[in-house]
């Protein structure tokens, strides 16, 4: 086991050696994957993307089988399989295709369509061709924020489930700011109502954080109790006369009346709110790397008594950390107000939470990784919405190649095993939670 | 934390003995002003004490006058306040604390109640047919944990078990058939495969965090969204288009002879559903099993000290996959319990958080099985009540209700984790030397 060398902090720094020298580099019989990504010359980002990589396209093909067992025609030429193999074999591949080419048009549209719309010159015309890639972003945008929540509480040792709840409560504040403030400005307007947003998640989130300073009591239990209770405190609010729509029975509040503007005319719902998530994760890689809070948060998150000993308050940070974490969700859940969907209802948030710990896995609690990691879940939901309408594959399947790729990232050895690539160094068994007591 | 004279007590806790004293007061005036003179001076309020259909020997209704009997409670109370201020209780606060949040909860029965009938059968009733996938759940914790494997994934294995189970009894002939201790055959076959696929994910779980040292936290947060994912995903293909899938039949009740003649504990205890009966046997064969047999001792030995217990031979690895694999079976029965023990047929979702609220029932029972059992019991009624409260149009909006078992659980996992101790090893992979 010469290769591999422990002690090395699991890949901190950013993807300062991206640039490292090139080269071909290839071991003789050895698997196809192994031998691309073991060279002495192969770029360290590249070995760095190969565990991520090999888990989506390792859960994508676990997908297919899925497809294949589901799919009414493959299914019934399954029956068949002992007489003409080849047939039941060519039927199952055409009903994978058929699912995953609806997935990927869906997610990023038509090649041939947004060339098409293009030469043709019509605004209409490309705006419809580049529907797809509109809704992947708009699909993405709540996430990021979900996904930067989760991972800034990874980072400081905290497993925040509670996105979807945080989410929730920051979604009351912004709406009750968004609808009962009327005759401002509209940048005004909307700054406030993303405040109200980041304000209420926070709250939602120092709670679990504060009882575990004060008594230990594990986030992983509270977060998940207080998503129970924000969905039953959207219920509760959505049926007052203070939100309820007043020409509805249902329960649906009044519509915020400040929106992020579109950026791609009105014609595709892509609007302004991704800056907001590129920024946040801009912030949040600031806050991480060079900032006091955030080497607390890291030391923490790394060793508690050591940060204790080194002067340090862990209570301190589990509650700052878990505000900040339910800030950036609370302020998703504003900006999807503000943005697409203007009433809060029932489900508001249903998901985001689950998502955001995948995206916190698969980007390695990196902004950078999450923002990746968002943008293919959102090209994933976004596609599995026209896959459904164009298949019967469900667009459960979705989560489904997602909880796969969160065992596959969360055990590269699973992959490794697969694929038969060597372990990197330093990549130790990398500890993202403790026990109860914590 | 060691126990204090009552003479030298140090600062912080005659800080939490004076909080207590003033918690119970809080409570003490609520009673008496809420509950005791926010009613009619004649009101009463009855309880019902016979099951809702059946019943051998009727026993008559309990009245009482719900003013009085409140503001005695709140008097009783006070006078506990009072003692507790003055002197404290010690070491037996916590068991004064738990009388009084019992009469706090007598006392909002007599209120809730008043100028109505309340059958408290019926809600006891339900209390524990409510407890029963809390508790199958915390047994389940318990049986992986004591042997130091933390399993988050107890949700997702509810969730699998009550999916499998619905299929496998609806295509093995659903209701039909006769009947074996109040389940049929296509019932039964259902359950063992509620047990198989709970065994299945926890030994995934296993493999996971045992052979490749996956953090078991996340494991388990994989095991809940692959069940997630994969039961709505095969409910929404194959259950929704064929309601014949979906058709399981429900294990009757079964009268125990002779027991299920008692009154109030006969319907409580002895005619229930095979479920009910199969819980509390497990109760008793975990807690036996695990503090008072050879085994337990080794399970106990390895979430303790696993390399002292190596080092005597007790096999560290195979005693972890074994416990896990059982807690999986555990938990696939209390999921096969929503489909074929309670509503007959598979929803989306439908374990709704009942697998971590068993997670609490674990910690809140101090890896225990009775204790786990106990907290269960508690949740279960938490869950009753706000169901049974809609009912007699109590002046809450019905979200706090079902707010409620979530924010126990809160209290519970925040009063109660600091003085609860895990195992040692609880959660550390163990690697051989």
């Amino acid at each position: 086991m010469a290769e591999l060398k422990e002690g090395r902090p699991p890949a901190e720094e950013e993807e300062e050696e991206a640039r490292a020298s090139g080269g071909e580099g290839g071991l003789p019989g050895r698997a196809l994957a192994a031998e691309l990504l073991e060279g002495p010359g192969v770029p360290s980002w590249i070995r760095a993307l190969s565990v991520p990589v090999l888990a989506i396209v390792t859960a994508l093909a676990l997908g297919a089988l899925l497809i294949v067992f589901t799919d009414p025609t493959s299914r019934a030429a399954w029956a068949g399989f002992f007489v003409d193999p080849l047939h039941t074999l060519k039927v199952s591949g055409i009903a994978v295709r058929d699912s995953y080419e609806a997935l990927f048009t869906g997610a990023l549209g038509s090649p041939t369509g947004i060339f098409n719309a293009i030469r043709s010159g019509d605004l209409h015309e490309i705006a419809l061709s580049l529907n797809p890639l509109s809704e992947t972003v708009v699909a993405a945008t709540p996430l990021i924020f979900a996904g930067l929540a989760v991972a800034l509480g990874f980072r400081a040792g905290l497993f925040n489930i509670g996105a979807e709840g945080q989410l929730n409560a920051g979604a009351i504040a912004a709406a009750l700011v968004g609808f009962s403030f009327t005759g401002l400005p509209g940048p005004l307007h909307l700054v406030l109502i993303a405040l109200a947003g980041f304000l209420g998640g926070a709250l939602w989130g120092a709670v679990p954080g504060y009882l575990k300073a004060r008594t230990g009591a594990h986030e992983v239990i509270t977060t998940i109790m207080m998503n129970y209770i924000s969905y039953y405190l959207v219920d509760f609010v959505l049926l007052t006369t203070l939100f309820q729509r007043p020409d509805r029975t249902d329960p649906i509040s009044k519509p915020v009346t400040a929106f992020f503007p579109h950026l791609l005319g009105s014609d595709l719902r892509l609007n302004a709110g991704i800056l907001l998530a590129l920024a946040m994760a801009v912030v949040v890689a600031w806050l991480l790397n060079r900032t006091t809070i955030g080497f607390e948060f890291k030391a923490v998150g790394a060793n508690p008594d050591a940060a204790r000993t080194a002067g340090m308050s862990p209570a301190r940070t589990f509650v700052t950390a878990m505000a900040l974490s339910g800030a950036l969700a609370g302020l998703g859940g504003a900006v999807q107000l503000a943005s697409i969907s203007p009433s809060l209802t029932p489900g508001f948030s249903s998901g985001y939470g689950f998502d955001a710990i995948a995206l916190a896995l698969l980007g390695k609690s990196k902004p950078s990784g999450v923002v990746a990691a968002a943008f293919l879940l959102g090209a994933l939901r976004a596609g599995a919405r026209s896959m459904q309408a164009a298949t019967s594959t469900p667009i459960d399947i979705v989560t489904v190649i997602e909880a796969l790729v969160i065992v596959f990232v969360a055990a590269p050895a699973v992959i490794r095993g697969i694929y038969r690539i060597k372990a990197q160094r330093g990549a130790g068994v990398q500890v993202l939670t403790k026990g109860w007591g914590g | 934390m060691t126990a204090v004279a009552s003479d030298v007590v140090p600062a912080g806790a005659s800080r939490r003995a004076a909080a207590v004293g003033v918690f119970f007061l809080i409570v003490a005036a609520m009673i008496v002003f809420v509950f005791g003179l926010g009613v009619p001076s004649d009101a009463s309020s009855t309880f019902v004490l016979n099951p809702v259909q059946g019943g051998a020997i009727h026993i008559p209704n309990l009245t009482l006058p719900s003013r009085a009997s409140a503001l005695a409670i709140g008097a009783l109370c006070a006078v506990l306040a009072a003692v507790q201020l003055v002197r404290g209780f010690g070491r037996r606060t916590n068991l004064v604390l738990g009388v009084v949040v019992t009469l706090f909860v007598v006392a909002f029965l007599t209120w809730a109640a008043h100028d109505k009938s309340f059958n408290l059968v019926g809600m006891l009733q339900s209390t524990l047919l409510l407890a029963v996938p809390i508790t199958f759940g915390a047994l389940s914790g318990v049986l992986c944990e004591r042997s130091a494997v933390i399993n988050v994934g107890i949700e997702g294995m509810l969730l699998a078990g009550a999916f499998v189970g619905t299929v496998i009894a609806s295509v093995a002939g659903g209701a039909s058939g006769a009947h074996i201790l109040g389940g049929t055959p296509g019932e039964w076959l259902g359950l063992l495969a509620g047990a198989a696929v709970g065994a299945l994910l926890a030994g995934l779980l296993a493999v996971l965090s045992i052979r490749y040292l996956v953090d078991q936290i996340i494991a388990g947060v994989a095991i809940n969204i692959i069940a997630l994912g994969l039961t709505s995903y095969l409910s929404i293909a194959f259950l929704e288009q064929n309601n014949a899938l979906n058709a399981p039949g429900i294990f009757r009740d079964v009268k125990i002879p002779g027991l299920a003649q008692l009154p109030v504990v006969g319907p409580v205890l002895f005619d229930q559903n095979l479920f009910v009966y199969l819980m509390l046997v497990l109760v008793a064969l975990a807690y036996v099993g695990l503090f008072h047999t050879r085994w337990g001792l080794r399970v106990r030995a390895v979430g303790e000290h696993p390399r002292a217990a190596d080092t005597v031979g007790i096999r560290v690895l195979a005693t972890r996959y074994r416990n896990v694999i059982l807690g999986g079976i555990v938990a696939g029965i209390g999921g096969a319990f929503f489909t074929l023990g309670s509503v007959g047929r598979f929803d989306e979702n439908m374990t709704a958080g009942r697998g971590f609220i068993g997670l609490a029932a674990m910690i809140f029972g101090r890896w225990n099985p009775i204790g786990a059992f106990l907290a269960a019991l508690v949740f279960g009624f938490a869950d009753a009540l706000s169901t049974k409260l809609s009912i007699l149009s109590v002046p809450i909006d019905s979200n706090f209700l079902l707010m409620a078992p979530y924010l126990v659980t809160i209290a519970v996992v925040a009063g109660v984790v600091r003085k609860a101790r895990p195992p040692a090893a609880d959660g550390k992979p163990y690697v051989k030397e």
